[in-house]
């Protein structure tokens, strides 16, 4: 009997306790003072890629006088499951009226927000369905990275050049490896426009092509990056979020193509250049969207235009002579509309020329085409939604895994 | 010299329950005044402002205190299963992998009979399935231990990592789109297999149906012969025999039992609230409910209490993180420091801790 008697006091109490606390839990609203920002991130600031993020949203916050831990808000080594949607909700409950997610797999959980919390914006970079799903506060965003990595790319194909005409190696043995994370369209988007950049300056290059199964996994990267470097690779690119493919090529001494920011600090004898995307446009033009009371689009595509496509730090130690001139080149006629990073007549699918490609730019489980997407001869990428769709295995790059 | 020891440690024959309660509570106060010095003198940050934060982060609005009992809900249902196992002596460290199993199930059922069959039928058969996986995970260790006494806990350990290949081949299997190496929200715009609100709230469901499944262990370890049988076999395995009881089949039976419970939390985890399979889905629960139901000495009820305080510190931190722009080693700094305390109290709970009297008749 007496341990009833403990254990109905002990309820009783918890009962309480939580009673207490049930009639202090009302949410709390601060959305009328301006703007609340809440930013939940997959990894923390040691990853390139979250960092990145980082930086844009406190950049962006700052220059409108926005406070960490006020007005704005940073969430970390958010999983992408429903953690997710508990954090996204969590900032909702300190007064967010706009919150950003970074990673792709929080797509969905930020969709599940969205429909609970129509009052407030969730965004989400990288994300693909935005367009279908009909939300008036849910979007995605993304920018034209794919030119930035054709633009890297010529830094590539012209160290390549370098190279032969030093006579390191021959026209055949230019063969370049790249350290992606997954099989799907953004990586594959990326390192394809990435092999055009340099194949349009060093018509010989080749590629290889490895798969990690992870956006950050530092020794995975690394390891994928030396088998790449054994197998005979003479410069590294890398699509994964870690240090581990830097690192790696430092030891070798492999020329680096690095994304998501400098990464000259960790390898200062190989680091070429770097692409990223650089999110503060677009989160200060979400944040002036909602001041104004503007509608923001499904879909926002950031391009060399806005800013959002960067090329960080070229390293003159280690770049080819004039890389920074055909870079220029590049970009100016990328500007014009002049090139084309995808121009049908600059590769080849099993051989053939393509001429008509119906890609799964709606998102469904069968991975259905349902948008014709070469259109006057060009493959026309994030053009129908923000995310890349271009997921063709080009001639020229031999993929050496594709588990993931 | 034979001097009489300053300090003399002796073991505890009982303990009053309020003396076993003060000696908590004086632990938690410690650990908190030394987590405070520590936040003073690493982050320059009030203590106090910090512990407001915790306290805000997990009871701070009606939706924080419903993902708190959710949390508890499923923190707790693990603990439950492992509670009969661990009574017996039978190590069971397989909770994660037989969760995750139950997960599995539940989530091959949605994705492959998604919009065949109407809704309660589909529910139906992802309970039976879900909580047949989790009995299978565990009862192929139990049987081995039953018939060739093999090493149960580290059959289980590895069984955990068996069970998570198996649901990282099945997400790249389900995967969307293809090379995403994600599922996603499963069947997000039909809800096709997802359990019903109850009470206007999707997590009140799992509440209780977990309060239920509690009160239910309480009693069948308590008070059935089941539960008697199995705390035998725990004390002492030739006594149970002496007195008749059939050890195999006890053991293959509560483990049966205990992995049937892991499902169902892989159950909850998929139908009624996250409605996703990953890796990470039961997040290390197998291991975290193993102190839960120490703590508590394998009573069901108790265990409300240590979840709570273990879910509490979780979120806690997770908030602190945020609100204070900290790394997040440093919420597991501060729970590492509460808990170590906690646990250590345990110490002064089975001994009694005696000083030397008087100096003065030694010296």
């Amino acid at each position: 009997m007496k341990t009833f008697k403990k254990i109905a006091v002990m309820i009783i109490a918890a009962a309480m306790v939580f009673g207490m606390f049930t009639a202090l839990g009302t949410a709390q609203t601060k959305a009328d003072e301006g703007i609340v920002a809440g930013l939940i991130c997959l990894h923390d600031e040691n990853s390139t890629y979250d960092l990145n993020f980082i930086n844009a949203f406190k950049e962006a916050c700052e220059a409108r006088g926005l406070v960490e831990g006020e007005t704005y808000y940073i969430s970390t080594n958010i999983p992408e499951g429903q953690e997710c949607y508990e954090e996204a909700m969590n900032m909702v409950d300190r007064g967010c009226n706009v919150v950003f997610a970074d990673s792709f797999g929080h797509e969905d959980y930020m969709i599940e927000a969205a429909k609970e919390a129509p009052e407030v914006h969730f965004c989400h970079a990288t994300g693909t369905k935005a367009h279908t799903e009909n939300l008036p506060n849910y979007h995605n965003a993304f920018a034209s990275i794919y030119e930035g990595r054709f633009m890297a790319g010529i830094a590539a194909g012209m160290k390549l050049n370098e190279m032969i005409a030093e006579g390191k190696i021959t026209e055949e043995e230019a063969k370049m490896g790249y350290v992606g994370a997954f099989t799907y369209a953004e990586v594959i988007s990326g390192y394809t426009s990435f092999f055009l950049g340099a194949r349009s300056v060093c018509p010989s290059a080749t590629m290889e092509v490895t798969f990690t199964g992870s956006w950050y996994d530092e020794t995975k990267e690394k390891e994928g990056a030396q088998m790449l470097i054994n197998d005979g690779c003479v410069l590294i690119s890398q699509h994964a979020d870690s240090m581990g493919a830097p690192t790696a090529c430092e030891a070798a001494g492999v020329p680096d193509v690095s994304y998501n920011g400098s990464t000259i600090a960790a390898a200062p004898n190989t680091y070429i250049i770097s692409s990223r995307i650089n999110w503060a446009p677009y989160y200060t033009f979400v944040m002036d969207s909602i001041e104004a009371g503007a509608e923001i689009p499904a879909d926002w595509t950031g391009t060399i235009e806005t800013e959002s496509v960067l090329l960080t730090d070229l390293n003159d130690a280690v770049a080819a002579e004039g890389t920074a001139e055909a870079i220029e080149e590049a970009k100016a006629k990328l500007l014009a509309g002049e090139l084309q990073v995808f121009d049908a007549s600059t590769f080849t699918v099993e051989g053939a020329a393509l001429e008509t490609y119906m890609a799964d730019v709606d998102t469904d489980p069968a991975y259905e085409g349902d948008t014709e997407v070469v259109i006057d001869g060009a493959f026309l990428e994030s053009n129908f939604r923000s995310a890349p769709y271009f997921d063709l295995q080009i001639d020229g790059i031999t993929l050496l895994d594709t588990a993931f | 010299m034979n001097r009489i020891p300053l300090i003399h440690i002796s073991r505890r024959k009982d303990i009053v329950w309020y003396k076993a309660w003060l000696i908590r509570i004086v632990a938690i106060i410690l650990a908190l005044v030394l987590c405070g010095v520590i936040t003073m003198v690493t982050t320059g940050l009030n203590p106090i402002k910090v512990y407001a934060a915790m306290i805000d982060g997990t009871f701070g609005t009606t939706r924080r205190i419903w993902m708190l009992c959710q949390n508890i809900a499923i923190l707790l249902c693990i603990s439950i299963a492992l509670a009969p196992a661990f009574k017996m002596r039978f190590w069971n460290l397989g909770g994660d992998g037989q969760a995750l199993m139950g997960a599995l199930g539940a989530a091959a059922v949605m994705i492959l009979l998604g919009d065949k069959i109407p809704n309660g039928l589909l529910i139906l058969i992802m309970v039976v399935v879900s909580i047949a996986c989790g009995a299978i995970w565990a009862v192929i260790p139990a049987v081995f231990k039953a018939r060739w006494n093999t090493n149960e806990t580290l059959f289980t350990l590895m069984m955990n990592y068996v069970a998570i290949q198996l649901v990282a081949f099945f997400v790249i299997v389900w995967e969307v789109p293809k090379g995403a190496g994600k599922i996603g929200i499963i069947n997000q715009n039909t809800n096709a297999g997802w359990f019903p609100q109850v009470g206007g709230s999707k997590y009140l469901l799992n509440i209780i149906i977990v309060a239920v499944l509690t009160i239910a262990m309480f009693i069948y370890m308590k008070y059935s012969k089941h539960g008697y049988e199995l705390s035998v076999v725990g004390e002492s395995e030739p006594t149970a025999r002496y007195v008749g009881i059939k050890v195999r089949k006890v053991i293959i039976r509560t483990m049966v039992l205990s992995g049937a419970l892991c499902g169902v939390a892989g159950l909850l985890l998929v139908g009624g609230t996250d409605h996703t399979l990953t890796t990470t889905l039961v997040s290390g629960r197998g291991f975290t409910g193993v102190m839960v139901a120490w703590l508590a000495k394998f009573n069901p009820i108790y265990m409300v209490l240590t979840s709570f305080l273990i879910v509490f510190l979780q979120r806690g931190a997770g908030e602190i993180t945020t609100a204070y722009s900290l790394n997040q080693s440093y919420g597991d700094i501060i729970t590492g420091i509460i808990l170590f305390f906690i646990i250590g109290c345990e110490f002064f709970l089975n001994y009694k801790v005696s000083f030397r009297k008087s100096h003065k008749e030694v010296a």
